[in-house]
């Protein structure tokens, strides 16, 4: 059994989500290119995350595995997401709006986030139980929360590089992001 | 007769050069990063990939007039998510080490934004015939992307290529690229490379236009 500090430190940093297991580049390159657009998609995912993890676990638990359906797990969990990231973006939008419009705008672009689905997944797939699921969900947002406000600081820097024309744009972010998963390189080993 | 050859041998082939969805759309790179460290392991994804394009662009292009407009993203994930399920009994039962060594990125399949972008560019609005040939084409071309990044992985950072020694590097490999870091830096490489051949402007964005969410991305502000 693994502790739950364990679980938390390396959700965020031995497997970050985006750096070593790829999972929900298309928010890390689109949207890490301001610090402060960078900390409300983190904080997004972060809670999505959670409240993902929340929902499915018992739903996995609880209705698929006694009526034997587990081979179910990715339509019912795409959909319970979809379904809960509007549930709680119209209750946020009605509750406290002040986080809605901190956070109201990027929950929509999370349903279809690798990382998202991805992390209820693991969360099954490892048979983590009910708060070994939250703590690793906790973990897995913080480390794409990290990864992002980190890249975002690299991609201020990059504006004002001189970069060959072949490769502005695009392959330049990659071979940046490349570098950051370099230095994520460092924390491996340290639970093991 | 003869246009309607033309579109549809247009729609097999565009997805190979000049529209690949990977290397010049730039969409779906979460299992070309991920799945890439063997060549083996690339066709695998590719495949499985384009079996699920395959049924989804058709089951979606045939019932695109009775799905109403305001449910078909939900509509869309869940026939999506079925053929991924399906793909992955298949796998289970024929290919187990495929099956093994994908693990969870294809259960991921179901959020690739090719499909989706796809389903919502293409086969939402085309006939039958026209989205199959589409799906095959932009099938191929994921394919062959998946199939180039992990020969490059394979060889530099294994020494080996399908199973075969490759004489020099065997030697001595260089570990990295079959890391998560030389996957980014060699997909950076790839597509630069790929700008440099077609003689393009390199693509500045990323490929939003497939993503349903587009419009509320423009409102998050620096999506690009």
């Amino acid at each position: 059994m693994k502790s739950l500090m364990v679980i938390l430190l390396a959700a965020m940093l031995t497997d970050n989500f985006v750096l070593s297991k790829f999972m929900g580049i298309c928010p890390f390159l689109g949207v890490s290119k301001k610090l402060d657009s960078a900390t409300g998609m983190g904080l997004a995912v972060t809670f999505v995350m959670i409240c993902a993890t929340l929902v499915t676990y018992p739903i996995h638990h609880g209705i698929l595995v006694p009526n034997e359906l587990e081979y179910l797990d990715t339509v019912v969990f795409i959909m319970v997401i979809a379904l809960f990231v509007q549930l709680v973006e119209t209750m946020l939008k009605k509750c406290i709006p002040s986080l809605y419009s901190s956070l109201g705008v990027y929950l929509p672009l999370i349903t279809t986030n690798c990382a998202v689905l991805g992390v209820t997944v693991l969360n099954i797939d490892n048979s983590y139980s009910f708060v070994q699921s939250i703590v690793n969900a906790l973990g897995g947002g913080l480390g794409f929360m990290l990864s992002l406000v980190i890249f975002s600081g690299v991609r201020k820097k990059m504006e004002y590089a001189d970069i060959p024309e072949t490769f502005k744009g695009v392959p330049a972010t990659l071979i940046a992001a490349s570098i950051v998963s370099v230095s994520f390189m460092g924390f491996s080993g340290l639970f093991s | 007769m003869a246009d309607k050859k033309m579109s549809l041998g247009h729609e097999l082939t565009k997805g190979i050069l000049k529209e690949n969805p990977t290397l010049v759309m730039l969409l779906g790179m979460c299992p070309t990063l991920a799945v890439t460290t063997q060549a083996k392991n690339g066709i695998g994804m590719g495949l499985a990939t384009t079996f699920v394009l395959f049924g989804s662009n058709i089951v979606i292009s045939a019932l695109r007039k009775v799905i109403p407009d305001k449910v078909r993203i939900p509509s869309f994930i869940v026939i999506i998510a079925s053929f991924v399920t399906l793909i992955g009994f298949l796998l289970e039962g024929f290919v187990p080490d495929l099956y093994d060594s994908l693990g969870i990125y294809l259960t991921l399949i179901t959020v690739n934004c090719i499909i989706f972008g796809r389903a919502e560019m293409f086969a939402s609005k085309n006939g039958v015939v026209a989205s199959a040939c589409d799906a095959i084409g932009m099938g191929i071309g994921f394919t062959l992307a998946l199939f180039l990044m992990g020969s490059v992985r394979e060889i530099i950072g294994a020494g080996q290529w399908m199973g075969m020694d490759i004489p020099v590097i065997n030697d001595n490999p260089m570990l990295l690229f079959i890391m998560p870091a030389g996957g980014f830096f060699t997909l950076g490489v790839i597509i630069a490379v790929v700008n440099k051949i077609s003689n393009k402007k390199p693509p500045q964005e990323l490929g939003c236009s497939g993503c349903p969410h587009a419009e509320v991305c423009g409102k998050a502000g620096d999506c690009q």
